[in-house]
């Protein structure tokens, strides 16, 4: 333990941990609507993530993309990659509303068994890139080049790093404004409240809950690109230890509120660099889940409370 | 189309009515006999599985491509053994605990440490490591047990990954080399079937299945107990269970401590047969594992819970020729059981009845073919 540490490395980790800290919070946004729509812990959600990853380095190949580019075409990269992204992990999470939970929900089944169908869907989809591509770890091209934007204290700001807090943090406002603000988001938020009566006022249940998939996907799209962008790496199971940490920060936060999502994302990220700098870079993980276990005793639905239904305009 | 929809429902519907015709009826022909015919049977049951499944012929059949003797008792029976336990805590107490391994974690390691560096017996060691077990389910459970639902999902399953970890860590068991040369049980009485040995199962298959005995016994004892309907009443309805003076904190504390000892017993057997333990057989896709076996058996039924036990443990043993796509096939099985069979292969007549009434314990928010469900928190 050295505080020592964590004082000298205070700015690299605050950075780092911001920049994790909104990937998580775009990829909690596929547990926490599903949750507060469903009350289900979306357990695939995490493939669906790695289903993105998969995609950009699709893109990557396909374009033949082996050093970063400048200028205008690496806005058009990054904009291909994004939508690519999307789309796949958009796919992925529709699919697996259909396959995997919406039969289960027709015949009223438990949310214990649609637990179960979600783990296995989530590991079928893992093994599927596992088998037929790949069970290593696959580098990618860097794409953009890690200039410099400017420093703060000891930590280099790139614009990488930029890129992904500005976007997470747009898309997340973004998605908030939509729920709060859009007759669909009246929807969600009826649907939240209650599904019995928002199905009697005329809200089409089946249509708000694949919307409600869909933005996951969507979103967790966004977050596999950003997390290419940063880490440049993919693997089978990418998903799986993200996309706990992003399921615990919408815990953390207040599971079923947007905002929440945020907040938990950002929290987790910087409390595992900040952990890693002042315990050793090998107790990152567990000191995340202790304080997520201390902060539920203080605050039993996190530090923003679950409320996808109360959310307001 | 439609007839395609409808397809899982029926088929479910054919296989409902049919277990259910045969289960009744088994039913009331075993609770028909008097005490003595029923001990009689369990031990003649008991005398042809000891005889019969450890045999060299059934292990060609069952697991042509791997070791019989090691698979058997190792793992479907400590498997069955940590089903039984997990169903004190998912199946009758309605709690889900997604960190079970942690528990498995306490028992083994308490073998390889109290072994290795203490010297001490086996079957001193069995009781402590349970007892270990059933501690740090009470330390953990005293601060998360107040929370409901969802939220101890997370943080069992959180607590689950800091156990591994930090058995990764820590030097003093080994870190990631783990614990080697853990011993044997001892001989009992120099008998040459009850030699603890490293070639021949059986002995470690006659002591699982006496536990997977005792597992069973207590289980249904306990079920029928006070603490036990206090459970279901908390499984069903908390609110109404506190309200109607059920003690629910203290009751799901006993119940997760109770199925942590079990955890904790399977531990112990496994460190002492595989005699070598490390940080990444405690991983969490055990726990997953035994979740599944739980659920996919029929959460609460204690015979449901030992058939999808024996499912999970032995079918991706079976299916060895499938090497590769093992865990493929093992991933679509739990969504088609799932969709065709939600409550389980085997559930209990009373969860089949809540799930008639409300669709299910507890549906996901939005029902559409049962009305009158709620989304429970």
């Amino acid at each position: 333990m050295s505080l020592h540490s964590f004082v000298a490395e205070f700015w690299p980790s605050t950075v780092d941990g911001l920049v994790l800290g909104s990937i998580y919070a775009l990829f909690a946004l596929g547990y926490t609507m599903v949750y507060g729509v469903l009350k289900l812990i979306n357990f695939a959600h995490s493939e669906v993530f790695m289903v993105g990853t998969m995609a950009v380095l699709a893109v990557l190949t396909v374009l033949h993309v082996h050093t970063p580019p400048g200028g205008f075409i690496l806005v058009g990269l990054l904009l291909v990659c994004v939508l690519v992204a999307m789309a796949a992990s958009g796919f992925t999470a529709v699919l697996l509303e259909r396959v995997a939970y919406r039969p289960l929900r027709r015949r009223g089944a438990s949310r214990l068994a649609a637990l179960i169908s979600a783990i296995g869907a989530s590991f079928a989809l893992q093994e599927v890139f596992g088998i037929y591509y790949t069970r290593n770890a696959t580098e990618m091209t860097a794409i953009m080049g890690n200039s410099v934007v400017f420093t703060l204290g000891a930590a280099r700001v790139t614009s990488d790093d930029l890129l992904v807090i500005i976007t997470g943090v747009v898309m997340m406002v973004a998605l908030e404004r939509l729920v709060a603000t859009t007759k669909f988001g009246r929807g969600i938020r009826a649907v939240a409240q209650d599904p019995e009566t928002a199905t009697l006022m005329g809200v089409n249940l089946d249509r708000i809950i694949l919307y409600t998939f869909l933005i996951g996907g969507l979103m967790a799209g966004v977050a596999a690109t950003l997390f290419d962008v940063h880490y440049h790496q993919t693997r089978y199971d990418v998903g799986q230890l993200p996309g706990l940490k992003a399921f615990t920060a919408a815990v953390l936060g207040g599971i079923g509120n947007l905002r929440g999502a945020l907040v938990g994302g950002l929290v987790i990220g910087l409390l595992e660099f900040y952990g890693a700098s002042v315990f050793g870079s090998q107790w990152r993980d567990p000191v995340v889940f202790i304080v997520l276990v201390l902060v539920l005793l203080v605050r039993p639905t996190g530090i923003l409370g679950e409320s996808l239904a109360r959310a307001r305009a | 189309m439609m007839a395609l929809r409808e397809a899982p429902r029926r088929a479910g519907d054919a296989w409902r009515r049919l277990s259910d015709r045969a289960g009744a009826s088994a039913g009331r022909a075993w609770s028909a006999q008097p005490l003595w015919g029923k001990t009689l049977e369990v031990l003649v049951l008991y005398a042809a599985l000891a005889i019969v499944v450890p045999s060299h012929a059934v292990g060609q059949v069952m697991a042509p491509q791997s070791a019989w003797a090691v698979v058997l008792p190792e793992q479907i029976g400590v498997f069955i053994l940590m089903a039984l336990g997990l169903n004190v805590v998912v199946g009758l107490a309605g709690m889900l605990d997604l960190g079970y391994v942690a528990f498995y974690a306490v028992g083994g390691y308490s073998m390889g440490l109290l072994a290795t560096r203490q010297h001490w017996d086996f079957w001193v060691i069995l009781p402590a490591g349970i007892a270990a077990a059933a501690t740090s389910g009470l330390i953990l459970g005293a601060p998360t047990l107040r929370l409901r639902g969802d939220y101890l999902a997370i943080v069992t399953l959180g607590f689950g990954q800091i156990i591994s970890i930090s058995a990764n860590n820590t030097s003093f068991d080994g870190g990631p080399q783990g614990i080697p040369q853990i011993p044997h049980p001892p001989s009992i009485d120099h008998l040459k079937q009850l030699t603890f040995g490293v070639s021949d199962g059986r002995p470690y298959f006659y002591l699982v299945l006496a536990l997977i005995f005792v597992a069973v016994f207590l289980a249904r004892r306990l079920e029928r107990s006070r603490v036990g309907r206090g459970w279901i009443a908390i499984r069903e309805d908390e609110d109404a269970a506190e309200l109607m003076g059920v003690p629910t904190y203290r009751f799901r504390l006993w119940s997760f401590a109770i199925g942590a000892s079990v955890g904790g017993a399977g531990g112990v057997l496994y460190a002492a047969q595989a005699n070598y333990i490390d940080p990444t057989i405690f991983s969490y896709q055990v726990s997953i594992f035994v979740l599944a076996a739980v659920v996919l058996g029929g959460s609460g039924n204690l015979f449901g819970v030992i058939l999808g036990a024996f499912m999970v443990a032995w079918l991706p043993e079976r299916f060895r020729v499938f090497q590769n796509d093992r865990i493929l096939i093992f991933g679509l099985a739990l969504v088609v059981m799932m969709i065709f069979r939600p409550e389980g292969l085997l559930p209990s007549r009373r969860r089949r009845a809540e799930m008639a009434d409300v669709g299910g314990g507890g549906g996901m928010g939005a029902p559409l073919i049962a009305p009158g469900a709620e989304a429970e928190d």
